[in-house]
């Protein structure tokens, strides 16, 4: 795990699993789940996001850094490994981003208990089918396809590529996190069909943003999430692919950023609503 | 040694340039280059060219399955096998094999076995394998739970031919309230295990172990590899304590026998080019779906990636020991050589592969079964059978 100037990386341990972790940044806490890429390493959104934000980037089980636990079948498990985390180091109110994987991740989460939760942002969640939508399957591609299919500029992708390990498909980490990412959403393909019943559960102000030129979930998933998920709203970012927080890192934090925000604002003015109706004599009840 | 005609089922009038053009025969190559009429007639002529295997005195017919590509038509051994069973009198029918994990409920091939074995008054061979890592892409079925799903499934079709039923089996893959298959295996216990497969620890482990004894067979491999695992299963069983017999180990390897060196060098070439470099190819993707296999193990076929995927001429095919072919003397003359290496006591022919038409089919399993194996038949055979336990 590579630390910088604001991360340092650390680990943390619940119920004898313990998980590969960089933390940095100073602010509300910003818990963000990562894709089937893992993390471990600092990217530029994490610095910009440690501006304003404590941010906390976890590797989940079976990823990286982070221990394999006998008993990671499926996503719920990552869902209430996460929960049971939250309480253990006693995290709350915390603005949770999902990435891809870990979109989906935030919203088994969150249909389960928001409790410790303020703000949700899902960028690119997997998690849902619907009929007609399109979709690749990174199970069919190399990691170097991979990458083709991540980024709308043909330029970020070369870059990407160029930045994978020598021998990526020998390599252990790649192959550790791979096959995490297989028990997770191999079958049923990437999505969770029970999900959808529960997504009305979702009671936090949630912000769901999309690269306009998905290859992996068409940027049409976006709507599809906002119908089910009440009071949400969409953020399309113009010519992006699938791994927006790598190719409009700018874009992607602003998304959250301007969420929060808002979200803010709407809480002070409850707050202000409730004193002036206090002031007034007027039962809040 | 013993005889088995095993046979692919290639879709041998696939239009190879579609394959090439595709990259692989395997799950992406689409069904509209089928053609029912032409594979009919396939159907037939290799069911008719197993049946002539028992009328050549071969001592078995072996049959496989893949899914979802030209490679092999037999998505289901069982149908093959079944289609054999009232066909043939007096050959075993090897079924190499089903593979567990892909099916829901590993109890239906339980049963399955058990008819073919009852219909046939116990010629059956059963064989089990996991299935290629391009299946888990087919079935949906999660390649990391592999390992896991073929053992859990192995036990329960044992228990369930061994143990008086009803009872109960709760796994972590399967659940039953009430195992108790009907038909009861003819063969009691029940019908002989053979563990197909291109070789691992793991594996060799498995089918070696004393409650098992299971025979081993390496399919479609260098030598090198072929003796590798071989003697490994041979020093396993010494760990466990006994002697493996020749009948324990089989080896499966194309074979073309022709009238001179020459000619069969000649009628070969294309056909076994094309089976080894058209219908069995497909993207290390589609072969090792993540988790299929233990990760030092991915690592070592990662390593070897470029001579596994790499295009293989008939020349280095036979240098590597991957393909036997010339006069019935050179065969013959290989064969013996390889069978004091190797020592195994199964070989499993493949007399027919890729685009091999089926006059050539024909004429080289005539030459096989009249001018190799007769001579053949001592070699590789223990003189003294293995102790039955008590």
């Amino acid at each position: 795990m590579s630390e910088g100037e604001t991360f340092k990386a650390t680990t943390v341990t619940v119920r004898g699993c313990t998980v590969a972790m960089l933390r940095g940044g100073k602010g509300e806490p910003l818990l963000y789940l990562h894709g089937a890429n893992g993390a471990g390493r600092t990217l530029p959104f994490m610095e910009a996001l440690a501006e304003r934000y404590d941010v906390l980037v976890p590797e989940h089980p079976g990823f990286g850094g982070s221990d394999e636990p006998d008993w990671l079948d499926n996503i719920h498990d990552v869902a209430y490994f996460y929960l049971d985390f939250m309480q253990s180091i006693d995290l709350r109110g915390v603005h949770l981003v999902g990435m891809s994987l870990g979109g989906w991740i935030a919203l088994e989460i969150a249909v389960r208990d928001t409790a410790r939760l303020k703000t949700l942002t899902l960028a690119v969640p997997a998690g849902l089918r619907v009929a007609g939508l399109k979709t690749g399957d990174p199970y069919a591609w190399s990691p170097q396809e991979t990458m083709r299919q991540a980024f709308h500029d043909p330029k970020v992708a070369e870059a990407a590529i160029a930045a994978l390990p020598e021998n990526v498909e020998a390599d252990d980490t790649f192959l550790k996190n791979r096959s995490t990412f297989a028990t997770l959403g191999w079958e049923p393909r990437l999505h969770d069909p029970h999900l959808e019943k529960w997504l009305h559960r979702i009671d936090l102000p949630t912000r769901i943003v999309w690269g306009a030129d998905d290859n992996f979930l068409s940027a049409d998933y976006a709507a599809e999430f906002a119908k089910r998920i009440p009071g949400s709203e969409v953020t399309v970012i113009p010519e992006c692919g699938h791994l927006l927080h790598v190719e409009k890192p700018a874009e992607f934090v602003s998304a959250i950023d301007s969420h929060i925000e808002a979200q803010k604002a709407e809480a002070q003015k409850t707050e202000a609503g409730k004193a002036g109706a206090r002031k007034a004599g007027v039962s809040a009840s | 040694m013993k005889f088995f005609y095993f046979h692919l089922m290639p879709y041998a009038d696939v239009d190879l340039d579609a394959v090439k053009a595709v990259g692989t025969s395997w799950v992406k190559l689409p069904n509209s280059n089928y053609d029912p009429k032409k594979g009919a007639a396939l159907y037939n002529r290799y069911l008719d060219e197993m049946e002539r295997a028992e009328a050549l005195g071969f001592d078995g017919v072996g049959v496989n399955e893949h899914h979802q590509t030209a490679y092999g038509m037999m998505p289901s051994p069982i149908v093959t096998a079944s289609a054999l069973a009232r066909r043939t009198k007096r050959v075993k029918i090897a079924i190499l094999g089903s593979a567990l994990p892909l099916r829901s409920h590993p109890l239906t091939i339980a049963e399955e076995h058990a008819m073919i074995d009852n219909i046939t008054e116990g010629r059956l061979i059963t064989g089990f394998v996991r299935g290629i890592g391009a299946e888990y892409h087919v079935f949906g079925v999660d390649p990391t739970e592999s390992h896991g799903r073929f053992h859990e499934a192995h036990e329960l079709i044992i228990r369930a031919w061994t143990e008086p039923g009803p009872f109960e089996f709760f796994g972590k893959y399967y659940r039953h309230r009430y195992v108790n298959v009907w038909p009861r295996p003819y063969q009691q216990p029940h019908p002989p295990v053979w563990i197909p497969s291109q070789g691992s620890q793991e594996t060799i482990d498995f089918a070696a172990h004393p409650d098992r004894k299971y025979t081993y067979l390496h399919t479609f491999s260098p030598t090198v590899a072929v003796a590798k695992y071989l003697n490994m299963y041979r020093e396993r069983a010494e760990e466990y304590g006994y002697t493996a017999s020749t009948d324990k180990l089989g080896w499966a390897v194309p074979i073309y026998v022709g009238e001179t060196d020459a000619k069969a060098m000649a009628e070969a070439k294309t056909h076994f080019e094309n089976f080894r470099n058209i219908f069995a190819k497909m993207p290390i993707e589609f072969l090792l779906p993540p988790g299929y296999t233990s990760r030092e193990s991915m690592k070592r076929v990662i390593a070897a990636k470029q001579s596994m995927f790499a295009d293989l001429t008939l020349e280095a095919a036979i240098e590597h020991g991957m393909m036997i072919c010339g006069s019935a003397a050179t065969v013959r003359d290989r064969l013996v050589d390889y069978q004091k290496e190797l020592r195994f006591g199964n070989l499993l022919t493949l007399l027919q592969f890729g685009t091999l038409p089926a006059d050539l089919t024909a004429a080289n399993a005539e030459r096989f079964a009249r001018d190799v194996m007769p001579s053949l038949r001592e070699v590789g055979e223990d003189a003294v059978p293995e102790a039955v336990d008590a």
